[in-house]
């Protein structure tokens, strides 16, 4: 992992881009998401409320088709809340915006740019100088290992260094909350793991908010703070666990007692919710 | 690591194969997999596609690539050669008996005849005004349907509203030979030289707009999703997102729109004028001129051809990372 020890390092050379302190605060108020309306509506999301505090890796988890992304999407500001809003640094969400990078599950970078131009995106479209993309690109391109991938395009990389770009050009953008989308379902699990390490180091060096969404209960509980359980179609809230798993995590900690005792606590519940959801797809 | 070559990206367009060295400064996390080697399926995508040169990514395959396209290429060439050949071969034969049965050849000049008209309007200067003519025409018609028909394709594309209100217009006249055109263009233009360039115009319109709105369409959401997030603004998700992933298929329309013109021209050019290749073409039939008649035809082959051919070249540069796609 030579390429994100220095990390910290590396994030200082371009001074005043850690100042995300403090920012990153996102209150989810009340918010239901419905689909269609009259007797075609479709609720995605029962009210749900939840409190992120600045800095938080809080992991959303349950069966699949819950409502994790629909709920997500909200606080990207992609879904208006049927009722309810989200509230992002006292900002009620209108819309998507920079403050608010996104990682999603694949292919979402732009296949008409090499990997240099894909991490600049954000600060380019935001108007900054040259030398500022320069020095950016290199930050972000070194932060990932991927320097000498910088003129390739995406469709040269594989996947798990696709969602390293992906990771990158959302951070590059200096966002106070980073929201990923079940952003290593799509990778091989020794490849998932190591993404997971690097994610952690790159969130530690950051201090920045992230609501990363998963039905993965390992994943979840290696890397959360904090673990929101949603309950099947329609989806709400159901468990809030804290992880008190010490950091920095290794993956060795998931033989731990501890580990064991989260995984059971966080199976115990979701098992209710699949048995649910199997029940109402099989009727 | 075979995760790449799980996840084929989407847009993976013809494919030339490209090797980065595994090597020292490959992170840990992910090495870099091995590439697929420049199978049989890739070469025949690569002829089929207009059989266009390997991208960058291919030469530092080294000479694998190269040896191989130029297979290909010389695949393509001796077939394509010996069916000309033998298409010759036969025309000859047809002609020099004046076959006659049911289809009438009688009256069809053999090669050798055709050749020699060829070689006779090569030094003919007035030839040379018919072909600069109907390329402005051709020049002047084909822009403007590109301007308009790539900008009307976005709003389609984009906008439920505009795809509604445009939609009955373009399925009514798409149809719509050039030839019906001619009337109506004659009664509208002030002048020849402008219905000829309108009904040039309309041929290659429906093409373009078509294909640039099914392009429009098909941008994957979630790219202008990543693009707003970043702090895109409407104007620069169009110019960054929408524009390049529709471009594949707008160039298709522009290509398809430049060999429309190319006989919506023809049409026009029969009507009106003393100067074109289609009017040189149907003046050699007033003329009873059956070689030239034949010349003609092939000149417009040829320049229809070329055009579309360069069509496609100015697009190449911006077509980059689809041939860089494994
Ligand atoms: N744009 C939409 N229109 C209608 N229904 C939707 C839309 N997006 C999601 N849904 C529905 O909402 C439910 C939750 O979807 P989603 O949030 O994607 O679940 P998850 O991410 O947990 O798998 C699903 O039943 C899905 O079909
Ligand atoms: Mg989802």
């Amino acid at each position: 992992m030579e390429h994100v020890v220095s990390l910290t390092d590396r994030l200082a050379s371009i001074g005043g881009r850690r100042s995300s302190a403090g920012r990153g605060h996102i209150r989810v108020d009340g918010v239901a998401i419905t689909f269609g309306s009259g007797r075609k509506a479709h609720h995605a999301v029962m009210e749900t409320s939840l409190d992120i505090k600045p800095g938080e890796f809080v992991c959303i988890l349950g069966p699949s088709g819950c409502g994790k992304s629909t709920l997500l999407s909200s606080i990207a500001g992609y879904v208006r809340p049927s009722s309810g809003e989200v509230i992002v640094d006292n900002v009620p969400v209108r819309g998507p915006g920079p403050e608010r990078g996104m990682v999603f599950q694949q292919y979402s970078l732009f296949p008409w740019k090499t990997i240099r131009e894909n991490i600049v995106f954000g600060p380019k479209v935001a108007g900054r100088p040259k030398a500022e993309l320069e020095a950016i690109g290199a930050t972000f391109l070194e932060m990932v290992g991927l320097a000498k991938f910088a003129q390739s395009y995406p469709a040269e990389l594989s996947g798990g260094m696709q969602q390293r770009v992906g990771i990158a050009r959302a951070l590059a953008n200096s966002p106070s909350v980073l929201l990923m989308d079940e952003p290593f379902g799509a990778l091989d699990a020794q490849t998932r793991l190591m993404m997971q390490e690097s994610l952690l180091e790159i969130w530690s060096a950051f201090g920045i908010t992230v609501v990363f969404v998963t039905h993965d209960v390992d994943e979840a509980i290696f890397l959360a703070d904090r673990i929101v359980i949603m309950s099947a179609s329609p989806g709400s809230v159901i468990a809030d666990l804290k992880v008190t798993l010490p950091r920095p995590r290794s993956q060795d900690m998931a033989t731990t007692d501890a580990f064991m005792e989260l995984k059971r606590a966080c199976h115990e519940r979701i098992r209710a919710e699949s048995l649910k959801a199997f029940a109402q797809q099989s009727q | 690591m075979q995760d790449a070559l799980k996840h084929k990206v989407a847009y993976a367009g013809p494919a030339s194969v490209s090797v980065e060295p595994a090597s020292a400064a490959t992170p840990p996390a992910a090495p870099s997999p091995p590439r697929a080697h420049p199978g049989a399926r890739e070469e025949t995508r690569e002829t089929r596609a207009g059989g266009r040169p390997p991208g960058i990514g291919a030469a530092r395959t080294g000479l694998n690539a190269v040896t191989a396209w130029f297979q290909a290429k010389a695949y393509g060439l001796v077939v394509g050669t010996i069916g000309l050949a033998l298409g010759l071969g036969l025309w000859q034969v047809l002609s020099v008996n004046k076959v006659n049965a049911f289809i009438n050849f009688s009256n069809v000049p053999r090669p050798g005849l055709v050749f020699e008209a060829f070689v006779k309007q090569a030094f003919n200067p007035v030839f040379y005004v018919h072909i600069e003519v109907s390329v402005l025409r051709i020049a002047a018609g084909f822009l403007t349907a590109a301007v308009i028909g790539i900008a009307l394709g976005t709003l389609m594309g984009r906008s439920k509203f505009g795809a509604a209100l445009f939609a009955p217009y373009i399925e009514i006249m798409r149809p719509i030979p050039a030839v019906a055109w001619i009337p109506l263009a004659i009664l509208m233009w002030p002048t020849d030289e402008a219905s000829i360039a309108f009904i040039t115009f309309l041929g290659a319109l429906f093409p373009i707009v078509i294909n640039t709105m099914q392009g429009v369409e098909q941008t994957p959401a979630v790219l202008v999703r990543a693009a707003k997030s970043l702090g895109a603004s409407p104007l620069q998700i169009f110019w960054n997102v929408i524009l390049p992933a529709a471009l594949p298929s707008i160039v298709t329309g522009l290509a398809v729109g430049m060999g429309v013109s190319w006989f919506s021209l023809l049409a026009g050019e029969i009507i009106s004028g003393q100067y074109g290749i289609g009017y040189f073409t149907w003046n050699a039939y007033s003329l009873v001129d059956y070689p030239d008649i034949i010349v003609g035809m092939l000149v417009t082959g040829a320049l229809g051809t070329l055009s579309t051919a360069l069509v496609r070249l100015a697009a190449h540069p911006f077509l980059k990372w689809q041939r860089r796609a494994r």
